[in-house]
Protein backbone atom coordinates (compact mmCIF):
# COMPACT_ATOMS: atom_id res chain seq x y z
CA UNK A 1 0.00 0.00 0.00
CA UNK A 2 1.48 3.12 -0.70
CA UNK A 3 1.77 6.17 1.30
CA UNK A 4 -0.58 8.26 -0.75
CA UNK A 5 -3.46 5.60 -0.95
CA UNK A 6 -3.06 5.26 3.02
CA UNK A 7 -3.69 9.11 3.31
CA UNK A 8 -6.78 8.34 0.39
CA UNK A 9 -8.54 6.20 2.65
CA UNK A 10 -7.89 8.30 6.00
CA UNK A 11 -9.32 10.97 4.16
CA UNK A 12 -11.86 9.33 2.71
CA UNK A 13 -12.93 7.84 5.79
CA UNK A 14 -12.39 10.95 7.80
CA UNK A 15 -15.11 12.38 4.95
CA UNK A 16 -17.67 9.73 5.24
CA UNK A 17 -18.09 9.77 8.89
CA UNK A 18 -18.27 13.58 9.01
CA UNK A 19 -20.82 13.43 6.90
CA UNK A 20 -22.89 10.89 8.34
CA UNK A 21 -22.11 12.93 11.91
CA UNK A 22 -23.48 16.06 10.22
CA UNK A 23 -27.06 14.08 9.72
CA UNK A 24 -26.79 12.33 13.07
CA UNK A 25 -25.89 15.20 15.12
CA UNK A 26 -29.15 17.08 16.89
CA UNK A 27 -27.15 20.36 17.94
CA UNK A 28 -26.79 22.76 14.94
CA UNK A 29 -23.42 23.69 15.57
CA UNK A 30 -22.47 19.97 16.41
CA UNK A 31 -23.69 19.76 12.66
CA UNK A 32 -21.88 22.81 10.93
CA UNK A 33 -19.01 21.65 12.21
CA UNK A 34 -19.03 18.27 10.83
CA UNK A 35 -20.04 19.68 7.65
CA UNK A 36 -16.58 21.87 7.70
CA UNK A 37 -14.54 18.37 8.51
CA UNK A 38 -15.93 16.97 5.66
CA UNK A 39 -14.76 20.30 3.25
CA UNK A 40 -11.66 19.76 5.10
CA UNK A 41 -10.99 16.40 4.08
CA UNK A 42 -12.38 17.07 0.54
CA UNK A 43 -9.70 19.75 0.29
CA UNK A 44 -6.90 17.20 1.30
CA UNK A 45 -8.14 14.51 -1.38
CA UNK A 46 -8.62 17.35 -4.37
CA UNK A 47 -4.31 17.79 -2.99
CA UNK A 48 -3.58 14.45 -3.25
CA UNK A 49 -5.08 14.53 -6.64
CA UNK A 50 -2.95 17.75 -7.81
CA UNK A 51 -5.01 20.21 -7.69
CA UNK A 52 -3.59 22.27 -5.58
CA UNK A 53 -5.33 25.84 -6.16
CA UNK A 54 -8.77 23.96 -5.90
CA UNK A 55 -8.07 22.57 -2.70
CA UNK A 56 -6.90 25.77 -1.30
CA UNK A 57 -9.94 27.49 -3.11
CA UNK A 58 -11.72 24.85 -1.46
CA UNK A 59 -10.98 25.91 2.36
CA UNK A 60 -10.76 29.34 2.29
CA UNK A 61 -14.37 29.66 0.14
CA UNK A 62 -16.02 26.38 1.80
CA UNK A 63 -14.55 25.70 4.74
CA UNK A 64 -13.88 29.11 5.46
CA UNK A 65 -16.19 32.13 4.09
CA UNK A 66 -19.42 30.04 3.78
CA UNK A 67 -19.21 27.93 7.01
CA UNK A 68 -18.29 30.82 9.10
CA UNK A 69 -21.70 32.54 7.93
CA UNK A 70 -23.76 29.34 8.79
CA UNK A 71 -21.72 29.28 12.72
CA UNK A 72 -22.53 32.58 12.77
CA UNK A 73 -26.47 32.73 11.80
CA UNK A 74 -26.43 29.39 14.17
CA UNK A 75 -25.12 31.57 16.86
CA UNK A 76 -26.33 34.89 16.61
CA UNK A 77 -30.69 32.58 16.44
CA UNK A 78 -29.36 30.90 19.77
CA UNK A 79 -30.81 28.28 17.85
CA UNK A 80 -31.72 24.77 20.34
CA UNK A 81 -31.37 21.18 20.11
CA UNK A 82 -33.57 19.81 17.52
CA UNK A 83 -36.15 17.69 18.83
CA UNK A 84 -36.26 14.12 17.49
CA UNK A 85 -39.93 13.22 16.71
CA UNK A 86 -40.83 9.62 15.02
CA UNK A 87 -40.01 9.23 11.23
CA UNK A 88 -42.68 10.13 9.20
CA UNK A 89 -44.83 7.69 7.00
CA UNK A 90 -43.36 8.96 3.72
CA UNK A 91 -39.47 9.10 4.52
CA UNK A 92 -40.27 5.21 5.84
CA UNK A 93 -41.70 3.56 3.10
CA UNK A 94 -40.40 6.22 -0.08
CA UNK A 95 -37.17 7.41 1.51
CA UNK A 96 -35.51 4.11 2.63
CA UNK A 97 -36.47 2.07 -0.64
CA UNK A 98 -35.31 5.28 -2.56
CA UNK A 99 -31.93 5.68 -0.44
CA UNK A 100 -31.62 2.01 -1.33
CA UNK A 101 -32.25 2.29 -5.38
CA UNK A 102 -29.49 5.05 -5.46
CA UNK A 103 -26.82 3.35 -3.35
CA UNK A 104 -27.43 0.63 -5.93
CA UNK A 105 -27.26 2.16 -8.89
CA UNK A 106 -23.71 3.96 -7.58
CA UNK A 107 -22.56 0.67 -6.92
CA UNK A 108 -23.72 -0.80 -10.19
CA UNK A 109 -22.11 1.86 -12.20
CA UNK A 110 -18.53 2.03 -10.34
CA UNK A 111 -18.71 -2.17 -10.55
CA UNK A 112 -19.24 -2.27 -14.52
CA UNK A 113 -16.71 0.81 -15.36
CA UNK A 114 -13.74 -0.02 -13.03
CA UNK A 115 -11.86 -1.43 -15.91
CA UNK A 116 -12.38 1.25 -18.11
CA UNK A 117 -12.55 4.49 -15.43
CA UNK A 118 -9.00 6.66 -16.23
CA UNK A 119 -6.75 6.09 -13.72
CA UNK A 120 -5.91 10.25 -12.71
CA UNK A 121 -2.37 11.37 -13.17
CA UNK A 122 -0.35 10.55 -10.53
CA UNK A 123 2.75 12.00 -12.24
CA UNK A 124 2.66 14.82 -9.02
CA UNK A 125 3.09 17.37 -11.34
CA UNK A 126 1.17 19.98 -9.97
CA UNK A 127 -1.02 22.05 -11.96
CA UNK A 128 0.05 25.30 -11.76
CA UNK A 129 -2.43 27.92 -10.76
CA UNK A 130 -1.14 30.10 -14.00
CA UNK A 131 -2.04 27.29 -16.62
CA UNK A 132 -5.41 27.33 -14.72
CA UNK A 133 -5.92 31.22 -14.73
CA UNK A 134 -4.61 31.33 -18.58
CA UNK A 135 -7.56 28.37 -19.09
CA UNK A 136 -10.01 30.30 -17.42
CA UNK A 137 -9.71 33.70 -18.95
CA UNK A 138 -9.19 32.72 -22.63
CA UNK A 139 -11.26 29.21 -23.50
CA UNK A 140 -13.40 29.31 -20.63
CA UNK A 141 -13.98 33.53 -20.20
CA UNK A 142 -17.73 33.16 -21.30
CA UNK A 143 -18.89 30.95 -18.82
CA UNK A 144 -16.54 32.62 -16.00
CA UNK A 145 -18.03 36.42 -17.02
CA UNK A 146 -21.90 34.46 -17.19
CA UNK A 147 -21.36 32.95 -13.68
CA UNK A 148 -19.89 36.26 -12.02
CA UNK A 149 -22.80 37.85 -13.42
CA UNK A 150 -24.77 35.85 -11.97
CA UNK A 151 -23.38 36.28 -8.73
CA UNK A 152 -23.82 39.88 -8.84
CA UNK A 153 -26.98 39.06 -9.40
CA UNK A 154 -27.92 37.29 -6.15
CA UNK A 155 -25.45 40.04 -4.30
CA UNK A 156 -28.19 42.73 -5.79
CA UNK A 157 -31.19 40.88 -4.98
CA UNK A 158 -29.96 40.19 -1.44
CA UNK A 159 -29.10 43.92 -0.80
CA UNK A 160 -32.97 44.31 -2.18
CA UNK A 161 -34.45 42.36 -0.06
CA UNK A 162 -32.56 43.49 3.16
CA UNK A 163 -33.24 47.21 2.32
CA UNK A 164 -37.22 46.65 2.51
CA UNK A 165 -37.22 45.13 5.59
CA UNK A 166 -36.10 48.61 7.11
CA UNK B 1 22.13 4.75 12.55
CA UNK B 2 22.95 6.85 9.83
CA UNK B 3 21.48 4.24 7.00
CA UNK B 4 18.36 4.33 8.71
CA UNK B 5 18.66 8.53 9.14
CA UNK B 6 19.93 9.03 5.56
CA UNK B 7 16.46 6.41 4.58
CA UNK B 8 14.13 8.39 6.32
CA UNK B 9 15.33 11.80 5.99
CA UNK B 10 12.51 12.93 4.40
CA UNK B 11 10.58 12.31 8.13
CA UNK B 12 12.79 12.99 10.31
CA UNK B 13 14.16 16.55 8.92
CA UNK B 14 10.83 17.91 9.03
CA UNK B 15 10.21 16.37 12.37
CA UNK B 16 13.26 18.20 13.70
CA UNK B 17 12.68 21.15 11.70
CA UNK B 18 8.84 21.61 13.29
CA UNK B 19 10.30 20.81 16.83
CA UNK B 20 13.02 23.49 16.79
CA UNK B 21 10.73 26.16 15.44
CA UNK B 22 7.94 25.26 18.21
CA UNK B 23 10.28 25.31 20.35
CA UNK B 24 11.36 29.15 19.32
CA UNK B 25 8.01 30.52 18.43
CA UNK B 26 6.73 29.66 22.09
CA UNK B 27 9.84 31.35 23.99
CA UNK B 28 9.78 34.42 21.28
CA UNK B 29 5.92 34.46 22.65
CA UNK B 30 6.62 34.41 26.00
CA UNK B 31 9.25 37.07 25.91
CA UNK B 32 6.85 39.17 23.57
CA UNK B 33 4.32 39.53 26.72
CA UNK B 34 7.53 40.57 28.62
CA UNK B 35 8.31 43.14 26.11
CA UNK B 36 4.95 44.41 25.40
CA UNK B 37 4.44 44.84 29.25
CA UNK B 38 7.49 46.50 29.42
CA UNK B 39 6.89 48.81 26.46
CA UNK B 40 3.37 49.52 27.02
CA UNK B 41 5.16 50.75 30.97
CA UNK B 42 7.23 52.87 29.49
CA UNK B 43 5.25 54.71 26.77
CA UNK B 44 2.32 55.38 30.40
CA UNK B 45 5.65 56.23 32.68
CA UNK B 46 5.87 52.91 34.81
CA UNK B 47 8.29 50.37 35.37
CA UNK B 48 6.45 47.25 34.10
CA UNK B 49 7.53 44.03 35.26
CA UNK B 50 10.81 44.79 37.13
CA UNK B 51 10.53 41.96 40.49
CA UNK B 52 10.89 38.86 38.85
CA UNK B 53 15.01 38.97 37.76
CA UNK B 54 16.50 41.54 36.88
CA UNK B 55 14.68 43.64 34.73
CA UNK B 56 11.54 41.33 35.44
CA UNK B 57 13.01 39.14 32.90
CA UNK B 58 11.88 35.56 34.19
CA UNK B 59 8.58 37.24 34.47
CA UNK B 60 7.17 34.73 31.49
CA UNK B 61 8.85 32.15 33.61
CA UNK B 62 6.55 33.00 36.97
CA UNK B 63 3.71 33.22 34.83
CA UNK B 64 4.22 29.80 32.88
CA UNK B 65 4.32 28.02 36.35
CA UNK B 66 1.14 29.99 37.38
CA UNK B 67 -0.68 28.88 34.61
CA UNK B 68 0.08 25.56 34.49
CA UNK B 69 -1.29 25.43 38.47
CA UNK B 70 -3.91 27.47 38.43
CA UNK B 71 -7.17 25.48 39.19
CA UNK B 72 -9.03 24.65 35.76
CA UNK B 73 -13.17 24.50 36.61
CA UNK B 74 -15.37 23.56 33.96
CA UNK B 75 -18.38 26.28 33.90
CA UNK B 76 -21.73 24.82 34.60
CA UNK B 77 -23.78 24.02 31.24
CA UNK B 78 -20.84 24.57 28.75
CA UNK B 79 -20.94 22.84 25.59
CA UNK B 80 -17.90 20.33 26.39
CA UNK B 81 -17.28 19.45 22.72
CA UNK B 82 -17.05 23.20 21.70
CA UNK B 83 -15.39 24.22 24.94
CA UNK B 84 -12.08 22.17 24.94
CA UNK B 85 -11.74 21.56 21.03
CA UNK B 86 -11.86 25.56 20.71
CA UNK B 87 -8.33 26.78 22.23
CA UNK B 88 -6.61 23.89 20.77
CA UNK B 89 -8.08 24.59 17.32
CA UNK B 90 -6.90 28.30 17.87
CA UNK B 91 -3.49 27.19 18.66
CA UNK B 92 -3.05 25.11 16.41
CA UNK B 93 -4.29 27.17 13.38
CA UNK B 94 -1.74 29.44 14.52
CA UNK B 95 1.32 27.78 14.86
CA UNK B 96 0.42 26.13 11.51
CA UNK B 97 0.49 29.03 9.38
CA UNK B 98 3.82 29.39 10.72
CA UNK B 99 4.89 26.38 8.91
CA UNK B 100 5.11 27.71 5.47
CA UNK B 101 6.91 30.96 5.83
CA UNK B 102 10.56 31.02 4.29
CA UNK B 103 12.76 32.51 7.38
CA UNK B 104 16.21 32.60 5.13
CA UNK B 105 18.01 32.40 1.63
CA UNK B 106 20.13 29.01 2.35
CA UNK B 107 19.65 25.62 1.38
CA UNK B 108 21.15 23.33 3.25
CA UNK B 109 21.81 19.33 2.58
CA UNK B 110 21.56 17.06 6.08
CA UNK B 111 21.80 13.17 5.50
CA UNK B 112 21.26 13.68 1.76
CA UNK B 113 18.19 15.40 2.15
CA UNK B 114 18.31 18.64 0.78
CA UNK B 115 16.28 21.15 2.77
CA UNK B 116 16.21 24.86 3.36
CA UNK B 117 15.15 27.29 6.74
CA UNK B 118 11.72 26.97 7.06
CA UNK B 119 9.50 24.03 7.47
CA UNK B 120 7.40 23.32 4.25
CA UNK B 121 8.24 25.02 0.53
CA UNK B 122 4.73 25.26 -0.94
CA UNK B 123 4.44 27.18 -4.17
CA UNK B 124 0.81 28.07 -3.31
CA UNK B 125 2.04 29.15 0.41
CA UNK B 126 0.06 32.46 0.11
CA UNK B 127 -3.30 30.91 -0.65
CA UNK B 128 -2.36 27.83 2.27
CA UNK B 129 -1.82 30.62 4.87
CA UNK B 130 -4.85 32.56 3.47
CA UNK B 131 -7.11 29.25 4.13
CA UNK B 132 -5.54 28.43 7.72
CA UNK B 133 -6.33 32.34 8.48
CA UNK B 134 -10.19 31.61 7.14
CA UNK B 135 -10.07 28.89 9.72
CA UNK B 136 -9.09 30.91 12.80
CA UNK B 137 -12.31 32.16 13.16
CA UNK B 138 -13.89 28.96 14.42
CA UNK B 139 -11.39 28.94 17.59
CA UNK B 140 -12.91 32.07 18.60
CA UNK B 141 -16.61 31.74 17.82
CA UNK B 142 -16.55 28.21 19.15
CA UNK B 143 -15.10 29.53 22.42
CA UNK B 144 -17.65 32.50 22.41
CA UNK B 145 -20.40 30.17 21.71
CA UNK B 146 -19.32 26.84 23.75
CA UNK B 147 -19.05 28.32 27.30
CA UNK B 148 -22.43 29.37 28.35
CA UNK B 149 -22.18 33.02 29.20
CA UNK B 150 -23.17 36.18 27.31
CA UNK B 151 -20.32 37.76 27.42
CA UNK B 152 -18.66 34.86 25.51
CA UNK B 153 -21.09 34.68 22.83
CA UNK B 154 -21.05 38.61 22.37
CA UNK B 155 -17.28 38.32 22.27
CA UNK B 156 -17.47 35.85 19.76
CA UNK B 157 -19.76 37.08 17.40
CA UNK B 158 -17.96 40.20 17.40
CA UNK B 159 -14.78 38.71 16.53
CA UNK B 160 -16.69 36.46 13.56
CA UNK B 161 -18.26 39.44 12.07
CA UNK B 162 -15.25 41.72 12.34
CA UNK B 163 -13.01 38.46 10.96
CA UNK B 164 -15.15 38.21 7.89
CA UNK B 165 -15.65 41.81 6.86
CA UNK B 166 -12.05 42.66 7.23
CA UNK B 167 -10.32 39.04 5.60
CA UNK B 168 -11.33 40.10 2.63
CA UNK B 169 -9.49 43.61 2.52
CA UNK B 170 -6.66 41.38 3.79
CA UNK B 171 -7.09 38.82 0.61
CA UNK B 172 -7.74 41.91 -2.01
CA UNK B 173 -4.95 44.22 -0.52
CA UNK B 174 -2.21 41.43 -1.49
CA UNK B 175 -3.47 40.93 -4.85
CA UNK B 176 -1.25 43.81 -5.97
CA UNK B 177 2.15 41.99 -4.90
CA UNK B 178 0.68 38.68 -6.58
CA UNK B 179 0.14 40.87 -9.82
CA UNK B 180 3.57 42.35 -9.47
CA UNK B 181 5.60 38.90 -8.71
CA UNK B 182 3.25 36.81 -10.59
CA UNK B 183 3.71 33.87 -8.40
CA UNK B 184 1.86 32.18 -5.09
CA UNK B 185 5.08 31.13 -3.65
CA UNK B 186 6.37 33.29 -0.40
CA UNK B 187 9.91 32.21 -1.92
CA UNK B 188 9.45 33.27 -5.18
CA UNK B 189 7.93 37.11 -4.22
CA UNK B 190 11.01 37.74 -2.13
CA UNK B 191 13.60 36.97 -4.89
CA UNK B 192 11.73 39.10 -7.33
CA UNK B 193 12.28 42.03 -4.99
CA UNK B 194 15.85 41.23 -4.87
CA UNK B 195 18.01 43.93 -6.76
CA UNK B 196 21.84 43.54 -5.48
CA UNK B 197 22.58 47.16 -6.85
CA UNK B 198 19.58 49.33 -5.35
CA UNK B 199 18.74 47.31 -2.24
CA UNK B 200 15.39 48.24 -0.88
CA UNK B 201 14.38 50.60 -3.84
CA UNK B 202 12.97 47.62 -5.41
CA UNK B 203 10.73 45.99 -2.29
CA UNK B 204 7.31 46.08 -3.04
CA UNK B 205 6.84 48.67 -0.27
CA UNK B 206 7.21 51.42 -2.82
CA UNK B 207 4.77 50.32 -5.35
CA UNK B 208 2.13 48.86 -3.08
CA UNK B 209 2.17 51.61 -0.85
CA UNK B 210 -1.48 51.56 -0.54
CA UNK B 211 -1.74 47.87 -0.74
CA UNK B 212 0.29 47.52 2.51
CA UNK B 213 -1.52 50.28 4.45
CA UNK B 214 -4.69 48.49 3.96
CA UNK B 215 -3.19 45.15 4.71
CA UNK B 216 -1.42 46.21 8.12
CA UNK B 217 -5.11 47.56 9.30
CA UNK B 218 -6.58 44.72 8.46
CA UNK B 219 -4.10 42.26 9.33
CA UNK B 220 -4.11 44.23 12.92
CA UNK B 221 -7.93 43.36 12.42
CA UNK B 222 -8.01 39.68 12.54
CA UNK B 223 -5.36 38.95 14.95
CA UNK B 224 -8.12 40.82 17.08
CA UNK B 225 -5.18 43.59 18.75
CA UNK B 226 -6.04 47.23 19.61
CA UNK B 227 -7.36 49.51 18.14
CA UNK B 228 -9.89 46.48 16.81
CA UNK B 229 -9.63 44.56 19.85
CA UNK B 230 -13.70 44.53 19.88
CA UNK B 231 -13.86 40.78 21.15
CA UNK B 232 -12.36 41.20 24.13
CA UNK B 233 -13.02 44.92 25.28
CA UNK B 234 -12.33 44.52 29.00
CA UNK B 235 -14.51 47.95 29.51
CA UNK B 236 -17.68 46.17 27.99
CA UNK B 237 -17.41 42.27 27.68
CA UNK B 238 -14.93 41.40 31.13
CA UNK B 239 -12.42 39.62 28.62
CA UNK B 240 -15.08 38.53 25.49
CA UNK B 241 -14.54 35.44 23.94
CA UNK B 242 -12.34 34.17 26.73
CA UNK B 243 -13.87 34.74 29.70
CA UNK B 244 -14.98 31.10 31.06
CA UNK B 245 -11.35 29.95 30.22
CA UNK B 246 -8.85 29.64 33.25
CA UNK B 247 -5.87 27.84 33.67
CA UNK B 248 -3.92 26.38 30.66
CA UNK B 249 -6.26 26.74 28.48
CA UNK B 250 -6.61 30.49 28.79
CA UNK B 251 -2.66 31.09 27.98
CA UNK B 252 -3.47 28.94 24.41
CA UNK B 253 -5.27 31.75 23.69
CA UNK B 254 -3.15 34.37 24.67
CA UNK B 255 -0.22 32.23 23.02
CA UNK B 256 -2.03 32.00 19.79
CA UNK B 257 -2.65 35.61 19.94
CA UNK B 258 0.72 36.43 19.88
CA UNK B 259 1.96 33.47 17.43
CA UNK B 260 -0.55 35.15 14.96
CA UNK B 261 0.75 38.24 15.84
CA UNK B 262 4.26 36.62 14.76
CA UNK B 263 3.12 35.08 11.70
CA UNK B 264 1.59 38.88 10.40
CA UNK B 265 4.43 40.36 10.55
CA UNK B 266 6.52 38.14 9.43
CA UNK B 267 3.96 38.26 5.71
CA UNK B 268 4.35 42.09 6.02
CA UNK B 269 7.72 41.36 6.02
CA UNK B 270 8.11 38.96 2.96
CA UNK B 271 4.82 40.55 0.79
CA UNK B 272 6.36 44.10 0.89
CA UNK B 273 9.52 44.51 2.76
CA UNK B 274 11.59 42.14 1.01
CA UNK B 275 12.05 39.42 3.35
CA UNK B 276 15.51 38.47 4.30
CA UNK B 277 17.04 40.90 1.64
CA UNK B 278 19.47 43.65 3.28
CA UNK B 279 18.35 47.19 2.78
CA UNK B 280 21.57 48.04 1.48
CA UNK B 281 23.33 47.51 -2.29
CA UNK B 282 25.42 44.54 -2.19
CA UNK B 283 28.27 46.28 -2.87
CA UNK B 284 28.33 48.24 0.73
CA UNK B 285 30.21 45.90 2.07
CA UNK B 286 30.57 47.12 5.54
CA UNK B 287 26.80 46.01 6.02
CA UNK B 288 27.67 42.81 6.43
CA UNK B 289 29.35 43.62 9.67
CA UNK B 290 26.27 44.97 11.64
CA UNK B 291 24.92 41.89 13.38
CA UNK B 292 28.06 41.35 15.08
CA UNK B 293 27.98 45.36 15.38
CA UNK B 294 24.59 45.03 17.20
CA UNK B 295 25.86 41.51 18.94
CA UNK B 296 28.92 43.18 20.55
CA UNK B 297 27.86 46.85 22.33
CA UNK B 298 24.78 44.63 23.71
CA UNK B 299 26.70 41.73 25.22
CA UNK B 300 29.26 44.52 26.64
CA UNK B 301 26.55 46.29 28.24
CA UNK B 302 24.56 42.87 29.54
CA UNK B 303 28.20 42.06 31.70
CA UNK B 304 28.16 45.77 32.99
CA UNK B 305 24.41 46.16 33.93
CA UNK B 306 24.50 42.62 35.09
CA UNK B 307 27.48 43.03 37.83
CA UNK B 308 25.05 46.06 39.44
CA UNK B 309 22.94 43.39 40.68
CA UNK B 310 24.15 41.58 43.81
CA UNK B 311 22.88 38.14 43.34
CA UNK B 312 22.89 35.14 41.14
CA UNK B 313 21.41 36.59 38.56
CA UNK B 314 23.92 39.93 38.38
CA UNK B 315 26.98 37.89 39.13
CA UNK B 316 26.78 35.10 37.01
CA UNK B 317 23.55 34.81 34.56
CA UNK B 318 23.64 38.19 32.81
CA UNK B 319 27.61 38.40 32.63
CA UNK B 320 27.65 34.95 31.00
CA UNK B 321 24.82 36.07 28.55
CA UNK B 322 26.73 39.08 28.10
CA UNK B 323 30.29 37.35 27.31
CA UNK B 324 28.20 34.63 25.33
CA UNK B 325 27.01 37.60 22.76
CA UNK B 326 29.70 39.02 22.83
CA UNK B 327 31.95 35.73 21.21
CA UNK B 328 29.15 35.59 18.97
CA UNK B 329 29.53 38.85 17.35
CA UNK B 330 33.31 38.80 17.30
CA UNK B 331 33.13 34.71 15.67
CA UNK B 332 30.67 36.34 13.22
CA UNK B 333 33.81 38.86 12.35
CA UNK B 334 36.04 36.86 12.34
CA UNK B 335 34.08 34.08 10.32
CA UNK B 336 33.13 34.79 7.03
CA UNK B 337 31.21 32.13 6.36
CA UNK B 338 29.13 32.17 9.33
CA UNK B 339 28.65 35.64 8.80
CA UNK B 340 27.41 35.43 5.72
CA UNK B 341 24.68 32.63 6.44
CA UNK B 342 23.12 34.53 9.50
CA UNK B 343 22.54 37.66 7.17
CA UNK B 344 18.99 36.66 5.75
CA UNK B 345 18.05 35.40 8.93
CA UNK B 346 19.50 39.08 10.47
CA UNK B 347 17.47 41.05 7.83
CA UNK B 348 14.40 38.67 8.55
CA UNK B 349 13.86 38.68 11.99
CA UNK B 350 14.85 42.65 12.56
CA UNK B 351 12.08 43.58 9.80
CA UNK B 352 9.47 41.32 12.00
CA UNK B 353 10.62 42.39 14.99
CA UNK B 354 9.68 46.00 14.00
CA UNK B 355 6.59 44.79 12.70
CA UNK B 356 6.12 43.50 16.18
CA UNK B 357 7.20 46.86 17.86
CA UNK B 358 4.46 48.89 16.02
CA UNK B 359 1.68 46.54 17.34
CA UNK B 360 2.83 47.49 20.97
CA UNK B 361 3.11 50.76 20.04
CA UNK B 362 -0.23 51.21 18.99
CA UNK B 363 -1.28 49.18 21.44
CA UNK B 364 -0.12 51.88 23.80
CA UNK B 365 -0.95 54.82 21.39
CA UNK B 366 -4.42 53.88 20.08
CA UNK B 367 -8.21 53.87 21.63
CA UNK B 368 -10.42 51.17 20.95
CA UNK B 369 -12.97 51.19 17.61
CA UNK B 370 -16.58 51.73 18.22
CA UNK B 371 -18.24 48.41 16.79
CA UNK B 372 -19.98 50.57 14.16
CA UNK B 373 -17.17 52.57 13.61
CA UNK B 374 -15.44 49.19 13.01
CA UNK B 375 -17.83 48.19 10.20
CA UNK B 376 -18.04 51.75 8.37
CA UNK B 377 -14.66 51.73 8.30
CA UNK B 378 -13.40 48.08 7.00
CA UNK B 379 -16.89 48.20 4.51
CA UNK B 380 -16.90 51.80 3.51
CA UNK B 381 -13.40 52.76 3.46
CA UNK B 382 -10.65 49.76 3.45
CA UNK B 383 -12.50 47.35 0.94
CA UNK B 384 -13.16 50.62 -1.58
CA UNK B 385 -9.69 51.20 -1.31
CA UNK B 386 -7.91 47.38 -1.84
CA UNK B 387 -10.27 47.28 -4.72
CA UNK B 388 -8.80 50.32 -6.22
CA UNK B 389 -5.29 49.66 -5.60
CA UNK B 390 -6.18 46.18 -7.44
CA UNK B 391 -7.36 48.26 -10.36
CA UNK B 392 -4.70 50.79 -9.76
CA UNK B 393 -1.99 48.36 -10.22
CA UNK B 394 -3.26 46.48 -12.64
CA UNK B 395 -3.72 49.34 -14.95
CA UNK B 396 0.00 50.01 -14.13
CA UNK B 397 1.29 47.01 -15.31
CA UNK B 398 -1.11 46.69 -18.29
CA UNK B 399 0.53 50.17 -19.49
CA UNK B 400 4.41 49.14 -18.82
CA UNK B 401 3.45 45.85 -20.98
CA UNK B 402 2.39 47.74 -24.17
Amino acid sequence: MSGSLIIFFVLALLAVFAAISLIVQRHPIHSALSLIVVMIALAGLYLLMGAEFVAAVQIIVYGGAIMVLFVFVIMLLNAEEEERTNFSKLATYAGIPLALAVAGFIAAAIASSSGSLPAPESSGALTSTKTLSNLLFSDFVYPFELTSFLILVAILGAIVLAQRET
Amino acid sequence: MTEFLTKYAYLIVPIVKIAILVFIVLTVDAYLTWIERKVIAHIQARWGPHRVGPHGLLQPLADGVKFIFKEDPLPAHVDKVAYFLAPFITLMLALTSLAVIPFGPQKFTVFGYETHVGIADVNISLLVLFAITALGVYGIALAGWGSNSKYSLLGGLRSSAQMISYELTLTLSVVGVLLIAGDFSLRNIVEQQASPARGLLTWNIFPQIIGFACFYIAAIAETNRVPFDLPEAESELVAGFHTEYASMKFAMFFIAEYTSMIAVSCLATILFFGGWLSPFPASWAFTHYLPSLLLIPFGLWIIYDGIRYENLFGRIVLPGVGTALTVVGGALVLLPVLNDAVQGPFWFFAKVFTFLFVYIWMRGTLPRFRYDQLMSFGWKFLLPVSIANVVLTSVVILWRMH
